[in-house]
Order: C-alpha cells, then structure tokens, then sequence
C-alpha cells in the first residue's frame, strides 16, 4: 500500500504548485503512471479518495494517464513496445534491459482557480 | 461502535455537497406569518479555470534525498547495496554468512529494516558489524530520507560498504530510491519459478538476482531453467548469482563480487 504515501507526495506537491500560481481550489488532478513503476493504478485513486479531504484538491477530479513500458534497442537505435514483459527488440531479437518509458510516476497537470 | 475512526460521533455531512443544516429561504413568525426571501447576492461564483502543465516527478522529494545519499556513498568510495525480496527469502541469513565471509576484506555496516522488532539487527549483530535497525511501524518499504537519518549514526569514513536490508516486500520498495549503487532482489528456490512474472516492477530494478536455498532445489521441486528464464525475461540487464547461505555453496563468488565492485570505486 505504498500508494498511500505517493499520494500524499502527490497531494502535497499540488498543493503547494496551487498556492504558487495563487489559486485557492484544484478542480481537475491528473497523474501520468507508467506499467512498470509498481504503483496499481486501483490503489492510487483509493488513495486519492481516502487522503483528498481537506486538501485544496477535495473536490477535485482525479485522472490517471497510463504510459505502457517501452524498451530500447541500441543496435536498431529504436523503441519496441515490452509487451507480456518481453524485454526483446522485434526487429533484431536481441533483448534490452534499457527502458525509454514505463517507469513514469509523474504530476502532470492540474485545473485550478 | 469502534474507538478509532470516530464513527461513534459523526459529524456535519453533506448530500450533493450541500450541508444538511442549511439556511431555510423562509422564516415563520410567532404568529404564524411565513415570509420567504432569497439568498441571490450579485456577484458570479464563477472564477476562470487554469491549467497548469507541470510533468514533475512525484517521488522528487525521496530522489533529491536519494541522490544526497548516492552522493555521499560516492565520496568516500562506499559500495551501498539495497537488498530486496518477499519475507522469508533469506536476506538476513545471507547477510550473517557475507559479514562473517567479508571480515578483514571489506569493512560493512547495515541499515535494517522492518515494521517492528528489532531481531534481524540482533542476528546481524552476532557478526561484530555495526547495525542499525528502522522500525517503520506501518510502512512498508524504507524512504531515502529514514536512511539519511540511519546513515548519520554510522561511522561511514571507517566503511568500505553499507549494506541496506529493505522490508521484506516484493511491490512497494521498487518505486523507492535509497541512493544505492547496487539493487539486489532474492528469489529463494522454496517461492516456485514464476515470481519476477508476478513482480516485474521489482525484478526490473534488480542490479543483481541471487537465487537462495540452492541446497533445498531438489526437496522444493525448483525448476531451475524456468527461474532463470523468467529471471532473464524481466531484468535481461541482471547478474545472476546462486548460491545457498546454509551450505556456503556460491557465496565465495558472491564476496568476490562485492570486492571488486567496491575496488572500482574510486575515491573523490
């Protein structure tokens, strides 16, 4: 249940971007979630529910933008999708471990006023 | 009615955001008049909506502290290693048999952590090696800055290596950063072969896979081509090591590595 404490950071790090930009209230929270950074997309909007009271983001809307992984080949010089956890180039058959995308645990944006 | 969550005394709600103790738009006099009036007032509710396009990390805060610890461990040439698996794989019985193995090679102290107790710091600390242990209550996983705070109260100038034994948990302490130089995930032969397919975020952060219990392989039925194939699939990047903490088969090996790899590091 660590998406409990992302959360918080997530909830804390908007309030404190509102508050800068001299708003007062959150109407639309939205987060960027890649496949492979082992938060459960599930878990983080529970999260959101529990943890939101009293934070300028109470009323807000909650939106998760799933980012799936995605490998690098170095030798085609190219993304390849890591479907079913398959860390293979499709073009050369050689497997990477280098990831381009997947591990995104991002703030994206915010709709304040 | 349970003491905790304060159910036994609710209190104002709200049913479409409105409390249930609103302002009537009516009043009734003693003798019976009823006047109503309104509550307009004239100015708009309606302030304009912003979007602020920010993309920043949400785990910044732990990164900033996880960079500060891989700061300092670089500095004075320490070797830090995060050591990650599910309860019971044998992290700290293989930490006992690397201290003893390490002795006179390489000075080590540990960060442990766990909910409650202290009685893997008490095992580890038969090894004569300074140990420290987090109890993190509830938390299931160890943050950057719990091992800042650890970090203060080890001799660090007189260490070549700093050994982090994390929760015992498969999920949540991949997404934390300690600011480690080596990720070391266990997956003991008496777990079956299929869990980096259930815990691919965790497996993919691995530096290092150890397999443990080697010598309990054949009584567990461990299909040990099938790990490894899994093991390959979701950290293709990984070293592999086997090794069996009880017997000592593979731990020389796995010394030696910690050896070189702190050799290498030079000091700034």
């Amino acid at each position: 249940m660590h998406e409990f404490s992302i959360m918080q950071s997530t909830l804390d790090l908007a309030e404190h971007q509102t508050r800068m930009a001299g708003a007062t209230q959150i109407h639309r929270l939205k987060v960027r979630i890649g496949s492979l950074s082992g938060v459960v997309p599930d878990a983080l909007q529970f999260a959101f529910v529990a943890l939101k009271e009293k934070t300028l983001a109470a009323g807000a809307a909650f939106e998760i933008e799933s980012v799936p992984a995605a490998g690098w080949c170095e030798d085609c010089a190219a993304d390849f999708p890591v479907e079913g956890l398959v860390y293979e180039c499709p073009l050369c058959r050689q497997p990477s471990g280098q990831l381009r995308r997947g591990k995104e645990m991002e703030l994206a944006s915010l709709e304040i006023s | 009615m349970c003491q905790e969550c304060g159910c036994s005394k609710p209190g104002p709600y709200t049913i479409d955001g409105r409390p249930i103790e609103s302002h009537p738009d009516y009043h009734t006099h003693a003798d019976g008049k009823v006047h109503a009036h309104a509550h307009d007032h004239d100015h708009s509710h309606a302030h304009p909506h912003r979007v602020l396009q920010l993309n920043s990390a949400i785990m910044g805060g732990n990164d900033r502290v996880a960079e500060q610890n891989r700061g300092a461990f670089k500095a004075l040439g320490l070797l830090a290693l995060n050591v990650l698996s599910s309860p019971g794989s044998g992290k700290t019985t293989l930490l006992t048999k690397t201290l003893n193995e390490l002795k006179g090679r390489l000075r080590t102290g540990v960060i442990v952590g766990d909910l409650a107790t202290d009685n893997d710091a008490a095992r580890l600390r038969t090894t004569g090696a300074p140990v420290l242990q987090i109890a993190t209550g509830t938390l299931c996983h160890l943050e950057a800055g719990m091992v800042a705070e650890a970090l203060k109260k080890l001799e660090l100038r007189q260490l070549d290596l700093v050994i982090i034994e994390n929760v015992g948990n498969l999920v949540c302490p991949a997404s934390f950063d300690l600011g480690e130089s080596l990720r070391v995930v266990l997956h003991s032969v008496t777990e079956g072969e299929d869990k980096p397919l259930k815990y691919p975020p965790m497996f993919h952060s691995a530096d290092v896979v150890i397999v443990t219990k080697t010598d309990m392989a054949v009584a567990a039925g461990f299909d040990r081509e099938l790990a490894l194939t899994n093991i390959r699939k979701t950290a293709p990047h990984a070293r592999i090591l086997e090794l069996s903490a009880k017997t000592g088969d593979g731990i020389k090996a796995w010394c030696d590595l910690l050896v070189s790899l702190q050799a290498g590091l030079a000091k700034t």
